[in-house]
């Protein structure tokens, strides 16, 4: 049952505990889905907003936010999403764009103020494994929604770029 | 191609009463025409997966198949919610008849060749980018959330679209005739995207829906700068085929509905 130590706080850092679904080295918090947490005796309501409208691992991540919170006494567990502000990269912590770099992700360069994404002007990306900035895009769509594809072309390794949105 | 041709509609005599829908019924109407617009738009492009022309172009239309499956879904909840009879989004998909679906002709379209599937993107693309900005400044803090997050990907859709036009156009003499004989088939479509409707009207006037008469002077300066860049030309013949607005549709739609529904129809409830 929950007590007193149950504080919006608390319940935060549960859901520190939640891990991407796609991409496991970060947790949800991190990725900025978790807009806001209201609790109210055993009755928690979490706020979620959507990386992108099809996201099929939104579902996963909904069922994971009552699963541990359940495990940790709540039995009223309410998830409303919003939609405005619509979700953007920038809110992706700095901690969590290094996790993503170590992982072999590039995370997204620009901040999305800088329209330079819009008409498809990115910076020349390091690889993530030797560094080399002599990479090109392969493709604008990767193996999930929110990912590019790249390759480096010195050591030919394709990877991953989590684009601007 | 014999598509089914639209009756002429009797004049309505002065003496009918008119039938004035109420802002509930306009804002029901029109948000599902959008949503109607994403889910057939997405169950054809669905239909290239694990087909694409190779790897990359196959992840690219799934993930633009995606993001739209994802807008209609959002879409759908809200008209549901706004027609607040007890219906869910997913009685919405499956367990309505095509007279009662409001997408536009150019969606259900077949998905021809890799041109012609482009070229109905691209079309879709521009228009759903220009019309969803648009929306985001709607007084209808639900409709302009979802245009907001929505234009976010179309951005990426109809970049990709449009370098593909220029790839085909200005590619081979085989890739330009597909191009071009792509756009005459598809150009009599596009009129009706801009066509106002008495929802569009009344929701106009309320500060909710979008001008489609700005979004049409935005949409034909981009097709005109993709086709001139891509050395394709929009056809000779005006002639625009209409029908949807009020549920009509070409034979396409039918046949799109009969696969996509054929599970929840059989099964109803039926649950993985």
């Amino acid at each position: 049952m929950p007590t007193d130590l149950h504080t919006e706080e608390a319940i935060m850092s549960f859901l520190h505990e939640i891990p991407d679904p796609e991409i496991p080295v970060i947790d949800i918090v991190e990725l900025g889905v978790i807009r806001e947490v209201k609790a109210e005796g055993d009755t928690v309501e979490v706020i979620i907003t959507p990386t992108y409208s099809g996201c099929p691992a939104m579902k996963q991540m909904e069922d994971d936010i009552r699963k541990t919170l359940k495990e940790h006494g709540y039995t009223q567990i309410k998830i409303s999403t919003v939609y405005n502000p619509p979700w953007t990269t920038d809110w992706i912590t700095p901690e969590a764009k290094e996790k993503l770099r170590a992982y072999g992700i590039v995370p997204p360069e620009h901040s999305t103020i800088d329209k330079g994404w819009l008409t498809g002007k990115t910076k020349a990306l390091a690889c993530p494994r030797c560094n080399s900035k002599n990479t090109e895009l392969v493709s604008q769509f990767g193996s999930t929604s929110c990912k590019a594809l790249y390759k480096c072309k010195d050591c030919l390794e394709p990877f991953d770029y989590f684009k601007c949105i | 191609m014999f598509d089914l041709l639209v009756p002429v509609q009797p004049e309505i005599s002065n003496n009918q009463p008119e039938i004035i829908m109420n802002k509930q019924e306009a804002l029901f109407n029109y948000t599902l025409r959008l949503a109607d617009n994403s889910l057939i738009l997405s169950q054809r492009l669905s239909e290239w997966t694990g087909h694409g022309p190779f790897l990359e172009e196959d992840l690219a239309l799934t993930n633009i198949a995606l993001d739209i499956l994802g807008q209609s879904k959002s879409l759908l909840e809200y008209a549901a919610q706004v027609e607040g009879k007890g219906r869910t989004e997913d009685d919405l998909a499956f367990l309505r008849g095509e007279r009662e679906f409001y997408n536009t002709l150019l969606v259900e379209q077949p998905n021809g060749d890799y041109a012609k599937t482009i070229a109905r993107q691209c079309f879709m693309d521009a228009f759903d980018y220009y019309f969803y900005s648009e929306l985001s400044n709607s007084k209808d803090a639900t409709l302009a959330g979802i245009a907001a997050k929505s234009v976010k990907e179309i951005t990426y859709h109809l970049r990709h679209t449009s370098s593909w036009m220029v790839r085909f156009g200005d590619g081979t003499e085989e890739s330009h005739t597909r191009l071009q004989n792509a756009i005459d088939e598809l150009w009599r479509y596009t009129g009706e995207l801009f066509e106002m409707t008495e929802a569009d009207e009344i929701l106009l006037k309320e500060g909710i829906a979008v001008d489609l008469n700005a979004v049409k002077v935005k949409w034909e300066k981009h097709i005109a700068e993709v086709l001139e860049t891509a050395k394709v030309q929009a056809p000779e013949n005006k002639y625009m085929q209409r029908g949807s607005r009020e549920g009509k549709h070409t034979e396409y739609l039918g046949y799109i509905l009969a696969e996509m529904q054929y599970l929840p129809r059989a099964i109803p409830n039926a649950k993985w």
